[in-house]
C-alpha cells in the first residue's frame, strides 16, 4: 500500500497539469418481472476505512408536483445511506438524478471541474449500491489507487440488480 | 416526613419471586421502521408483553404509559392508540431530523408482602397508593421496589444523541454505538448507567426476534465492565431485545427497601 502511495504522489507531483478523467460504466440489467421499478442506485468513493471521499450519484425518484416521496425510500441504500446519504442535504447538484432505465449508464468526471480535485492520493474503493422497488438489493466494489490511471479499465460484474461496472481513469495528455 | 412503617427486605429473597413474575415475559414497543429518510414520516408501534419476540401472546402495554420524545426534546403525541386484548399500537408523525425515543413513562412501582390471618397477602402498585390503602400499615410487611424502563429509538435523517440524555435515576443506556446504527456482523458497544454513573458487572441478555422459528433462543449473554461498557456482534439481521437488571437498596421516605432495576431495549442489525 506504501509503494502504491508513493508512486501515485510521484505522479502528482511529477505531472501537476495533467487531468485525470474517471469514468465510470453503471450496467442495470433488464429485468423479466410482473411488478418493475427503476432501481435506486447511489455511487460513492470510499476511503479504507468506510468513510465517504466523494459522492458521484444518486439516482431516485425525483420530487413530483411538489411531493418528494422519493426521499422516502432513500435510506434502502442502507450503505450509502449510512455512510454518507443522511448526512446530505438533497438533492446536489451534479449528483442527485432521476432513476435510470436498463442499459449502461456513464459517469465522466475529471479533476478540472468535479470534487475529484481535492481527491487526495491513494487508495480508494469505489462502491455502487443499487435497491429495486419489490424487488433486491446488492452492492458492488472496485478498489482502485488515485491518481494512477488503469492500464485496462477496472471491472465487477453485479449478480442480480446490477450488471457490469468498469472504473477507467485516465490522464489528459 | 413519616417514615413508611415497612420492614427491610435484602435482596434475593421471596419478594423478588413476585417482582419477577411480571418480568418473566418480555415486555417490547416494534417500531415499524428504525431508519427514515425524507422531511417527514409516520411510524406505527405494537407495543406488548409476550413470551415470543415479537409475536404477541400474552398482555397489551397500556399506550397511555408510552411517551415519544422527538430530537429537540418535546413531547410528540402519539395519535390511532388502540389497546387490544394482547397488543397495543399508536401512530406519531416525526417531522424533525434525528432520533426519537419512545419509552414508558414512570415504571416505578412497590410491591408488597404481609401475613394476615394466616393467609399470605400480595399487593403491588404505586407509593400513593401504598399510603392511601395502609399497606404501610400491614403488620409485619415487607416491601420492595421496581423500577422498569422500556424503550426504543427511531430515527429520521441522521442519528442524534440527545434523547439519550441521562436522568440519572434507574437503569440507562448511553449509545457508544447508535441504536439505529447497528449492523449484522459488526460490532456494537453501549454503555449502562446506574443512577447516572457506569454500572458494572451488570449482565445484559441480547435476543433476536423470530424465535417462533428456531429451537435455540440464541441468546448472548454480555456483562457491563467498570466502564458500563458491554460490546457485542449481532449475527444476524433482524429486530433484537435488549434487557438488563440490577438489584440494590434504596432508601424511601426513610424506609431502607430493596430495589430491583431493569432496563430493556429493541433495536434492528440491519444486513451490510
Amino acid at each position: 500500500m506504501r509503494a502504491t502511495i508513493t508512486l501515485a504522489g510521484m505522479a502528482l507531483l511529477t505531472s501537476p497539469a495533467i487531468a485525470e478523467t474517471l469514468d465510470i460504466e453503471i450496467g442495470i440489467p433488464r429485468l423479466d418481472v410482473a411488478e418493475y421499478h427503476r432501481p435506486y442506485v447511489a455511487a460513492w468513493i470510499a476511503r479504507p476505512d468506510n468513510s465517504v471521499a466523494a459522492n458521484l450519484a444518486v439516482w431516485y425518484q425525483q420530487e413530483r408536483r411538489g411531493e418528494d416521496e422519493g426521499e422516502t425510500w432513500l435510506k434502502d441504500l442502507r450503505q450509502w445511506w449510512r455512510r454518507t446519504g443522511r448526512q446530505l442535504d438533497l438533492p446536489i447538484d451534479g449528483v442527485s438524478g432521476a432513476t435510470r432505465a436498463p442499459g449502461t449508464h456513464t459517469i465522466s468526471l475529471d479533476t478540472e471541474t468535479s470534487g475529484l480535485k481535492d481527491l487526495e492520493p491513494g487508495d480508494y474503493v469505489l462502491n455502487i449500491e443499487a435497491v429495486r422497488e419489490v424487488g433486491g438489493r446488492e452492492m458492488v466494489q472496485i478498489p482502485f489507487s488515485w491518481p494512477a490511471a488503469t492500464d485496462t479499465p477496472l471491472s465487477v460484474s453485479g449478480e442480480t440488480e446490477l450488471g457490469d461496472i468498469t472504473l477507467n481513469i485516465t490522464q489528459d495528455e | 416526613m413519616k417514615h413508611l412503617a415497612v420492614k427491610f427486605l435484602a435482596a434475593s429473597t421471596a419478594l423478588f419471586a413476585i417482582a419477577g413474575t411480571a418480568s418473566a415475559h418480555r415486555a417490547w414497543i416494534l417500531p415499524s421502521t428504525f431508519t427514515f429518510s425524507g422531511d417527514e414520516q409516520w411510524v406505527t408501534v405494537d407495543a406488548a408483553i409476550s413470551n415470543d419476540l415479537f409475536f404477541p401472546n400474552h398482555h397489551a402495554i397500556d399506550p397511555a404509559s408510552i411517551l415519544v420524545t422527538a430530537p429537540d426534546g418535546s413531547a410528540v403525541e402519539i395519535e390511532n392508540a388502540m389497546r387490544g386484548e394482547i397488543r397495543s399500537m399508536f401512530d406519531f408523525k416525526m417531522d424533525q431530523q434525528g432520533t426519537y425515543r419512545i419509552s414508558t413513562a414512570g415504571g416505578v412501582s412497590y410491591f408488597a408482602g404481609w401475613t394476615e390471618n394466616g393467609e399470605r397477602k400480595r399487593w403491588r402498585g404505586s407509593l400513593e397508593q401504598l399510603k392511601a390503602d395502609g399497606i404501610d400499615q400491614k403488620p409485619g410487611v415487607e416491601v420492595s421496589q421496581a423500577q422498569r424502563s422500556n424503550e426504543s429509538f427511531v430515527t429520521l435523517g441522521a442519528p442524534t444523541t440527545d434523547v439519550f440524555a441521562a436522568t440519572g435515576s434507574g437503569l440507562e443506556l448511553s449509545p457508544v454505538t447508535h441504536p439505529n446504527d447497528i449492523f449484522a456482523g459488526e460490532a456494537a458497544s453501549f454503555k449502562l448507567l446506574l443512577d447516572g454513573a457506569p454500572a458494572e458487572g451488570v449482565e445484559v441478555t441480547i435476543v433476536p426476534g423470530n424465535d417462533r422459528y428456531r429451537d435455540d433462543p440464541a441468546e448472548t449473554k454480555v456483562t457491563t465492565d467498570p466502564e458500563g461498557l458491554i460490546t457485542f456482534t449481532p449475527d444476524r439481521a433482524g429486530p433484537y431485545w435488549l434487557t438488563a437488571s440490577s438489584e440494590g437498596t434504596i432508601d424511601v421516605d426513610g424506609a431502607p427497601m430493596s430495589q430491583r432495576l431493569s432496563y430493556t431495549m429493541t433495536f434492528e442489525a440491519l444486513p451490510f
